[in-house]
């Protein structure tokens, strides 16, 4: 469609493109052969820090520059490619892995070489079990063409990968954490520093990217990096998957090139808000983004630096759209009962401030608020911020605080009605959970509050 | 734990008798004029079970003797091949679990045990990282799995009528397993389904966009070992977009 620019996603659906033979039919696997015959490892790296290319799972820092982090020498270094997408919003790593599992595995070989990783893991969510089966397929395909194993290419060099499966948790998508639960633990984050560059995996030298990211590392290393920066703008080179979803037509996910105004997305491509409705606002950059109003969003570019300076952020890009019939008090309890879900129950700040918003967010649902409580809601978003091990409990304190700060007055009708007709929902999984794995006791003394 | 008087020697001070004869105080009235809500009873019950799970019973068990427990060769093989894959053997304890819960429906006692004997850790270990895990079933639960995702992309198209209808098909009140096992609902956090919302994990393969009646359909489908939702499945979807597209070369 006019406005996607299709390079991860070329040929897409292309039949059969999970397999190897018609993904090297397609010109797959050309782009390690660059990298390994013509390029020495320094060669590959100044490449991928020339390239600009940012990190896509959200955090937007340059894939080249974190990858020369990783000291030399010739102690066991690993690669994990960070496949645990559990971003409410975010289903484009899906997509990549299921349609086109070699591009990724091309990717992390190359990354490997350029970071002198021995040892590579893809950790994948438990819940893509398809994708997961998939990648194994293709893993082993990849061995036997001898793109991975002892001897790369016949080039001697060492590259093993392993596709991991989780087994659902959303702390495991935080790097820390991913490495704990890689290490067979609870996947609780870790004190940074030290950095997973220099004691990330069995305490060994790591990188850690997200899927998307290493599937254009091919395309980079094929085309040359002045290719590359051609698309997109110059503090967001390339392009975007971009996921959308909510109330919109053709929910899906689109690949633009990184500044095209975020209306095209929403609008054109996803085909904008249902009949008869209109959009009241959405989160750009997956659920623990600050959400933006339609007035205030839609026109601005959709790029890092852009949606920054909009005072929300892109993250992984998945957009996430709401209309009028949306009360957003209703909104904020389903994203703040998401990370109290998701809480590890490692920091205090998050797994009770979680825990607090939630239940506060619920009296206003009933009725039951007084006016203080969204003073308190506030507070306890504050509090959070940046005093934690890692961003999770932010995650929740960033749309939450956005959505009292923009949607005040639909918070203030709740504390004086409650939402009428409002459906709580049930508590994911059944018999809550929470802090993770704890068993919370059933709702105890509700002595004096009626 | 050692009672502070030692038993035998606690004598009473008051006849219990006259406490009943003591008339009821009154309810204190609170500050809105309310009542203090009583607990009831079988909720104190409940209160004083899950406190009294939390109670350790007895030391932990140790690392099984290999020789004491017998495992399964296949299960045995399939665990040691995921320890071959690391470089360390407790990467292998998600692999391990999921190869015990594929084996026996669930984590058994049993089955963790077996594969605690097969990695030379102890089976406390393999619980506490299973019980961190929402996909690890730490009991039995019904046949086939029914995952709802009622996050927001779903929540925003219906979820929670979804989540409903799934629980009114396998004939159960909110969420948990049906009477005649076959069924097991409940509701998830984000899938990463959110393009064919509203839409359930259905023995981990997705299935989307779905209606109420999707949602009968699919629950006497598994009943019967049909074949589920044929048309819903989402790996037999294209990506969105497509015509027009500008394509690039990499």
């Amino acid at each position: 469609m006019a406005g996607e620019t299709r390079m991860l996603f070329r040929h897409i659906d292309e039949p059969g493109l999970a397999s190897i033979d018609t993904y090297r039919r397609l010109g797959g696997y050309s782009a390690i052969d660059k990298a390994f015959k013509q390029m020495s490892p320094e060669d590959v790296l100044k490449e991928l820090e020339g390239s600009g290319l940012r990190g896509r799972g959200g955090a937007a820092f340059s894939m080249g520059t974190k990858a020369s982090f990783l000291p030399r020498g010739d102690m066991d270094k690993y690669l994990c490619c960070n496949a645990d997408e559990s971003e409410p919003g975010a289903f484009k790593d899906r997509e990549l892995m299921q349609k086109n599992p070699h591009q990724l595995i091309e990717g992390i070989i190359i990354a490997a070489r350029a970071a002198g990783a021995n040892r590579c893991f893809i950790f994948i969510r438990g819940e893509y079990d398809l994708q997961g089966d998939i990648l194994d397929d293709a893993v082993e395909e990849a061995y036997g063409a001898g793109f991975l194993g002892e001897d790369v290419l016949g080039t001697g060099e060492q590259i093993e990968l392993v596709v991991h499966r989780g087994a659902g948790a959303y702390i495991c998508g935080e790097e820390t954490a991913l490495l704990d639960s890689l290490e067979g633990k609870r996947g609780n984050p870790r004190l940074k520093p030290p950095f997973p560059a220099v004691q990330g995996l069995y305490d060994g030298p790591t990188l850690i990217n997200n899927v998307e990211t290493l599937s254009n590392v091919p395309h980079i290393v094929a085309s040359g990096v002045d290719w590359f920066k051609g698309l997109g703008t110059e503090k967001s080179p390339g392009t975007k998957v971009t996921s959308v979803s909510g109330d919109v037509k053709r929910p899906g996910n689109y690949e633009v090139e990184l500044g095209l105004p975020t209306r095209v997305l929403i609008e054109e491509l996803a085909g904008g808000p249902l009949d008869g409705h209109e959009i009241k606002g959405f989160f750009p950059g997956g659920s623990s983004s600050p959400v933006l109003t339609a007035e205030e969003g839609l026109d601005v570019p959709y790029s890092w630096e852009a949606m920054a300076d909009a005072g929300s952020m892109l993250g992984s890009g998945s957009i996430i759209v709401f209309d009028e019939t949306t009360n957003v008090v209703e909104l904020a309890l389903r994203t703040a009962r998401f990370y109290h879900h998701e809480s590890c129950g490692k920091c205090t700040p998050c797994r009770e401030g979680t825990n607090w918003t939630v239940k506060m967010l619920e009296r206003m649902i009933r009725g039951q608020a007084t006016p203080i409580d969204l003073e308190t809601v506030s507070s306890v978003q504050t509090n959070i911020i940046g005093n934690c091990l890692c961003v999770l409990g932010d995650s929740m304190a960033l749309p939450v605080g956005a959505m009292v700060k923009k949607f005040r007055d639909e918070f203030l009708d709740a504390i004086e009605h409650g939402v009428p007709g409002a459906s709580l929902g049930a508590p994911s999984g059944g018999p809550a959970i929470s802090p993770r794995g704890g068993g919370e006791p059933p709702q105890p003394a509700r002595v004096g509050v009626a | 734990m050692t009672p502070l008087i030692p038993k035998g020697k606690r004598e009473w001070t008051v006849d219990p008798g006259h406490i009943h004869d003591a008339p009821e105080p009154s309810p204190m009235p609170d500050e809105q004029g309310q009542v203090g809500v009583e607990i009831p009873p079988e909720e104190i019950e409940v209160l004083q079970a899950a406190t009294e799970e939390r109670v350790p019973h007895g030391e932990p068990a140790p690392v099984p003797e290999p020789a004491s427990v017998e495992v399964p060769k296949e299960l045995a093989d399939q665990i040691r091949r995921s320890m071959s894959r690391y470089p360390r053997k407790r990467s292998a304890a998600i692999p391990a679990l999921w190869a015990v819960q594929r084996r026996y429906g669930w984590c058994t006692p049993e089955g963790i045990n077996q594969a605690a004997a097969v990695m030379g850790v102890t089976p406390g270990y393999l619980e506490s990282v299973a019980s961190f895990y929402d996909l690890f079933r730490l009991e039995p639960e019904g046949e086939h799995q029914v995952l709802v995702c009622t996050n927001i992309s779903c929540w925003l198209r219906g979820a929670d009528r979804l989540l409903e209808s799934f629980s009114d098909a396998a004939g159960i009140e909110g969420q948990g397993s049906s009477e005649d096992g076959k069924l097991f609902v409940r509701s998830f956090e984000c899938l990463g389904g959110c393009d064919i919302a509203p839409m359930a994990s259905i023995d981990e393969r997705y299935y989307g966009p779905l209606t109420e009646e999707d949602a009968r359909t699919a629950a006497e489908q598994l009943r019967s070992g049909q074949e589920v939702l044929p048309g819903k499945r989402l790996e037999d979807r294209k990506a969105a977009g497509g015509p027009n597209a500008k394509e690039v070369e990499g």
